[in-house]
Order: C-alpha cells, then structure tokens, then sequence
C-alpha cells in the first residue's frame, strides 16, 4: 500500500488520478452549466420549436426570429432600442472609467501613504464590504431627490461609484508592491501624484482589470436606478428594457424573445470576465482578510 | 547624504497630505451614497415619515411595531428570511469551498472551463433568471419540469410550481444555490492555487493520510483569509438577492407571501405603501442582521 503523497495542487498536466475529481465535479458543472445552454439553444429557436410538445431542450433549427422580433418590438414602442443601448453604453463607460481611477488613486493612498486617519478609513472600508446597498434604496432616493438628478444619467452612474470590494482587493493589490520602489522615485523629486501615475499605475494593471470586471458587472445588470430614479423612460437603460421585455412576454411565443434579450444582456459580462479572469484570479489571491 | 534622506522620508511619511486629494474622490462618493444613506434610514427609522409631509418623530414605534404588530413579518418575512438565509448562505459558501477544492487539483485547461462554467450563473443577471427558470418551471405541461415529472409518473397534472406559496420559496432557494458560486468562490480557488506546495509534501510526511485530513489541516489554516473574504461575500449576496421572488411570481408582495424576503418587504412598504420611516426600520433590521452574521464569520475565520 503506497503512503499518500499529498494532493497535486495546481498540476502541470494531465494525469489519469485526475479523472475521479472530474467526475466528481461534472454533476454540478452540469447543474450549473445547463441552465445557460438551454437559454442559448431558447433564444435561437424558431416558434414552432418554442411551441413542441414535448419540450425539447437542444434547437435544432437555430433562426434569428427572436433577435428580430425583439428589435421589432422596441421599434413599435416609441422609443428606439439604440437609445437603450447609448444610455447602457454611455452610463457604463463612465462607471467603469471613473471607477478605475476613484479606487486605484485610494488604494495608492490607504496602500502607500501614510496620514493621520488612514486605519480609521480602512477600518470602515473593510465595515461596508458588508454593504448591502439594497437594503438603503429608500435614502438613496432621497439622496438623489435632494441633488436633483433624478432623469438624469448621474442618477445612474453616482450611486455605483463608490465600490468597496473593488477598493479593497486594489489596495491590498498595492500593498505587495515594495515601498522601495516608491520611496526611490520620491527622493528623485517626483510627486506622489506621479509614482502613481508613472510606478504604480503599470504594475498594478491586474487590480484594474479586476475593477473593471466588477464595476461592469455592477453597472450593466443594474436595473435598480432606472427603477427608482429615473422616470422618464428615454433615460432609462438597456437592463431595465429587457427586463421589462422579459417579464411582460410570458407567454409561450414570448419566451423566445425574452431568452433573446437575455442573451444580450448575459453575453456582454462574460465576455468581460473571461477576456480579463486571469488578472482577476491574479488578484483574487490577495483577496484574503485578515 | 543618509541624513537628508531619512528627513526627506519622514517627511513623506508623517501626515502626508496629498494622501487627501488621492483619497477626496473616493471618499465623496462614499459618504453620499454609503454613509449618508446610511445614516438616513437609521434617522428615519425613528419617524413617521410619507415623503410628502415632514417626517414626524415616534421615537422607537417603527421597531416596536414591527416586533409586535406585523404579523406578515414575524410570521412569513423574518422565517422565509433565515429559512432562505441559513440554506443559501452556507449551502453555496461549502458548495463553492468544495469546487475550489476540487478545481485546484485539475491541471489549467480543464480547471479554466469548470471556473467558467460554475461562476457565469451568479452574473447571469436578473433578466436570464427570470427567463430562464419561468420556461423550467413553467406551470402548464408545457413546462420542462412539470413534463419530465409527469413522464417519469411522479406527476399525474401540472403543477402551477410559481404561485403555488408551497413551491415558491424552495424554488427562490434552488436558484440562489445556483448563483452563488461567485468572487468568494473564485478568491477561494486562487488562494488554494497560491499555497505553497511544499506545504503539501511536508505534511504527507508528517503523517496527513488522506486528502480529507490535508483539507482540514493544510488547506484550510491556509486560505483562512480568503474564506473569510467569501463568507463575507456569500453572506452580503444572501441577504442581496430578493428581487427573484418577486420576478418568477410577478407580483410584490408574492403570492401569500411565501417568498417574501426583507428586501421585499422595504420595498413594499417604501415604494408601495410609502410609509418611509417603517421601511427604513425594516432596513436597519437588514444591515443588523448582516452585520451580526459577518461578525460571527470573523470569529470562526479570525487569523489564529
């Protein structure tokens, strides 16, 4: 009987004791994974299959109907699709942009920089990683009244600056670069405002894709502001209309179009996390709290 | 030469204020719409308050009231809340801690598509839930579930699984399992990915027999930071995540109230019933309990 030799973290290659784990793992990756396929195989099928009895799961003759279809009932609506999509496109560019800059210029400070109220703000930053912004959408509604920027695209795009998630896993991203490298640049005369810009800036490049992955996912899913702050319906998002398409088209004939524009709307955000998921689990690995 | 460098150093290092204007952005957005609001409905929560006259102030009434009078939420809202809370919570936390145990072990390529294929449920969004599970559970037999059920005998007519309150809530609980494989999941997976191997080596000599002693003892003590970072995160996506309730029944509040969860219930009564102060009660109620449960988190995973 051979002694255990301890589990092969992260292997190198393929080998056949691996086959047991994919075994063991396969049941919930189909749990998991189904689902999506099936809404692909639902958004691609033509009325008759929608109609099948029985249900068929797979398509079999894919057709852009639905697409169509979907495109066709923004036009009847008054509004034009491509306004959702400029008011989607525009709110999460901002987000996204802002974003980057608002948390890696905080991480650099909290992370680099020392100051008088520096643990007392990293104390409260760790605080609202339990945040659970729903559960405040009545004041930030007043919030928004007060400012006067209800129908407007800052109604969207304020409430989702502030990301303390993202804030956290830059800083602590930051806080394995050595100091020395910034304190070399000071004492060559350059400004903290430069080593940001010029040393940190390029190193940290996998804590800024991972605040891109996670401020778009917030921003582009996000129906809650054109829910509740925004009533002027040429101002709302590309979310908020799908969602609306998707719950109102309940009907058989209607799932098609619905699973479209869910696809849209899904396709975008995984796009994102699997383009940039290696700088994110990079920067997962120092996601740990201490 | 040294001198003037220390100096030029301290000086860096004592109150830097540019710290300030890296931080000002950040901390503006914060404040207004974290802080603020925050403390809004901690303010408004002690008020009678219908957005339209000035709110009025009734000291501790919301908190007594909704302890003693209503009854929707001590009987359906708060156990259809911890009910959905102790199963999601936990249930997708060991769901992803086990995955992300498993994953490590797989070489690259096949490890990279399970990530994929786990994770994209929990950004699939609310619209694709919607869609998606309405089609599953459809309540005619046309529906795939109801069809493969009535197949197989265990059905013999339809069921109408999303208004019918008895099937509401564990189908809310079968979804949000689904999701939950999400950042918490993936941090867990690049921790264990991280630890050093010799770790391992060393502890199969020191007599770790199989791999379930290696997950506690090795494992474990290791990504205990990133574990408390996915705890953290399951339990503020738990609490989070009401809105499939409401959108797989079409109607707030659902049906009976069978999967009515806290953040149901401040809707309803903010923007339904506009009574401010009362749903504000009901939020810091919300923010409470998570807090409490995080704290708990802390003490299980607290670094040694």
């Amino acid at each position: 009987m051979a002694r255990y030799h301890g589990s092969n973290i992260n292997p190198k290659k393929f080998e056949r004791s691996q086959i047991k784990i994919i075994l063991a793992v396969l049941p919930l990756a189909l749990f998991t994974g189904l689902p999506i396929v099936f809404i692909v195989c639902h958004a691609f099928k033509p009325m008759d299959e929608l109609f099948a009895y029985p249900p068929k799961f797979f398509v079999s003759k894919p057709t852009l109907d639905n697409f169509i279809k979907l495109f066709r009932a923004s036009q009847a609506s008054g509004i034009p699709m491509s306004r959702y999509v400029f008011n989607s496109l525009i709110v999460a560019g901002v987000v996204v942009i802002a974003s980057i800059f608002m948390s890696t210029m905080a991480g650099y400070a909290l992370s680099k920089l020392k100051f008088k109220l520096k643990n007392t703000l990293l104390e409260i930053n760790n605080m609202a990683l339990m945040f659970v912004s729903v559960a405040v959408m009545i004041p930030r509604y007043l919030v928004i009244d007060f400012l006067g920027i209800k129908n407007t695209y800052f109604a969207h795009i304020f409430p989702l600056l502030a990301l303390p998630v993202g804030l956290f896993l830059v800083k602590q991203f930051i806080d394995q670069i050595p100091n020395a490298l910034s304190e070399a640049a000071y004492l060559d005369g350059a400004s903290e405002f430069t080593i940001y810009r010029k040393i940190i800036m390029p190193l940290i490049k996998p804590a800024i894709a991972t605040t891109v992955i996670l401020s778009f996912q917030a921003v582009w899913m996000n129906v809650e502001s054109s829910n509740l702050y925004v009533t002027d319906d040429s101002m709302k998002t590309l979310a908020f209309y799908m969602n609306t398409l998707a719950s109102q088209n309940n009907t058989v004939a209607g799932q098609g179009i619905a699973a479209a524009a869910s696809l849209i709307m899904f396709i975008p955000n995984l796009l994102v996390f699997i383009i940039l998921r290696k700088s994110f689990m990079n920067t997962m690995t120092h996601s740990g709290i201490k | 030469m040294a001198g003037r460098r220390k100096t030029k150093i301290a000086k860096r290092e004592n109150a830097n204020r540019s710290a300030y204007g890296f931080l000002a952005p950040y901390i503006i957005a914060f404040s207004v719409f974290i802080i603020i609001p925050i403390v809004i409905a901690i303010g408004l929560s002690f008020t009678s308050f219908n957005t339209i006259e000035t709110p009025k102030f009734v000291g501790f009434l919301n908190y007594i009231n909704l302890l003693t009078q209503d009854d929707v939420f001590m009987q359906k809202v708060l156990p259809n809340t911890i009910v959905y809370a102790l199963i999601v919570g936990p249930g997708g936390y060991v769901l992803s801690f086990l995955l992300a145990w498993a994953l490590a072990q797989l070489s690259s390529v096949p490890r990279t598509i399970f990530a994929i294929v786990i994770y994209s449920p929990s950004i699939t969004g609310l619209t694709a839930m919607t869609v998606l599970w309405r089609v599953i559970f459809a309540g005619d037999q046309l529906g795939y579930l109801n069809y493969y059920l009535m197949k197989w005998g265990i059905l013999d007519e339809p069921i109408i699984w999303l208004i019918n309150a008895n099937y509401l809530l564990p189908i809310m609980i079968i979804i949000a399992l689904w999701s939950s494989m999400g950042v918490g999941f993936l941090a867990m997976l690049a921790g264990i990915l991280n630890a050093d191997e010799e770790l391992y080596e060393a502890a199969a000599i020191d007599g770790v027999k199989n791999r379930f002693q290696e997950m506690i003892y090795i494992t474990i003590p290791t990504i205990k930071p990133q574990m408390l970072f996915g705890a953290v995160m399951a339990i503020v996506n738990t609490f989070s995540n009401g809105a499939i309730g409401v959108q797989l029944s079409g109607a707030n509040p659902t049906p009976n109230y069978a999967g009515q969860l806290m953040v149901n219930h401040i809707e309803d009564y903010g923007f339904l019933r506009y009574e401010m102060g009362y749903a504000a009660a009901v939020s810091v109620v919300l923010l409470l309990i998570v807090y409490v449960f995080s704290k708990v988190a802390k003490k299980l995973f607290a670094g040694d």
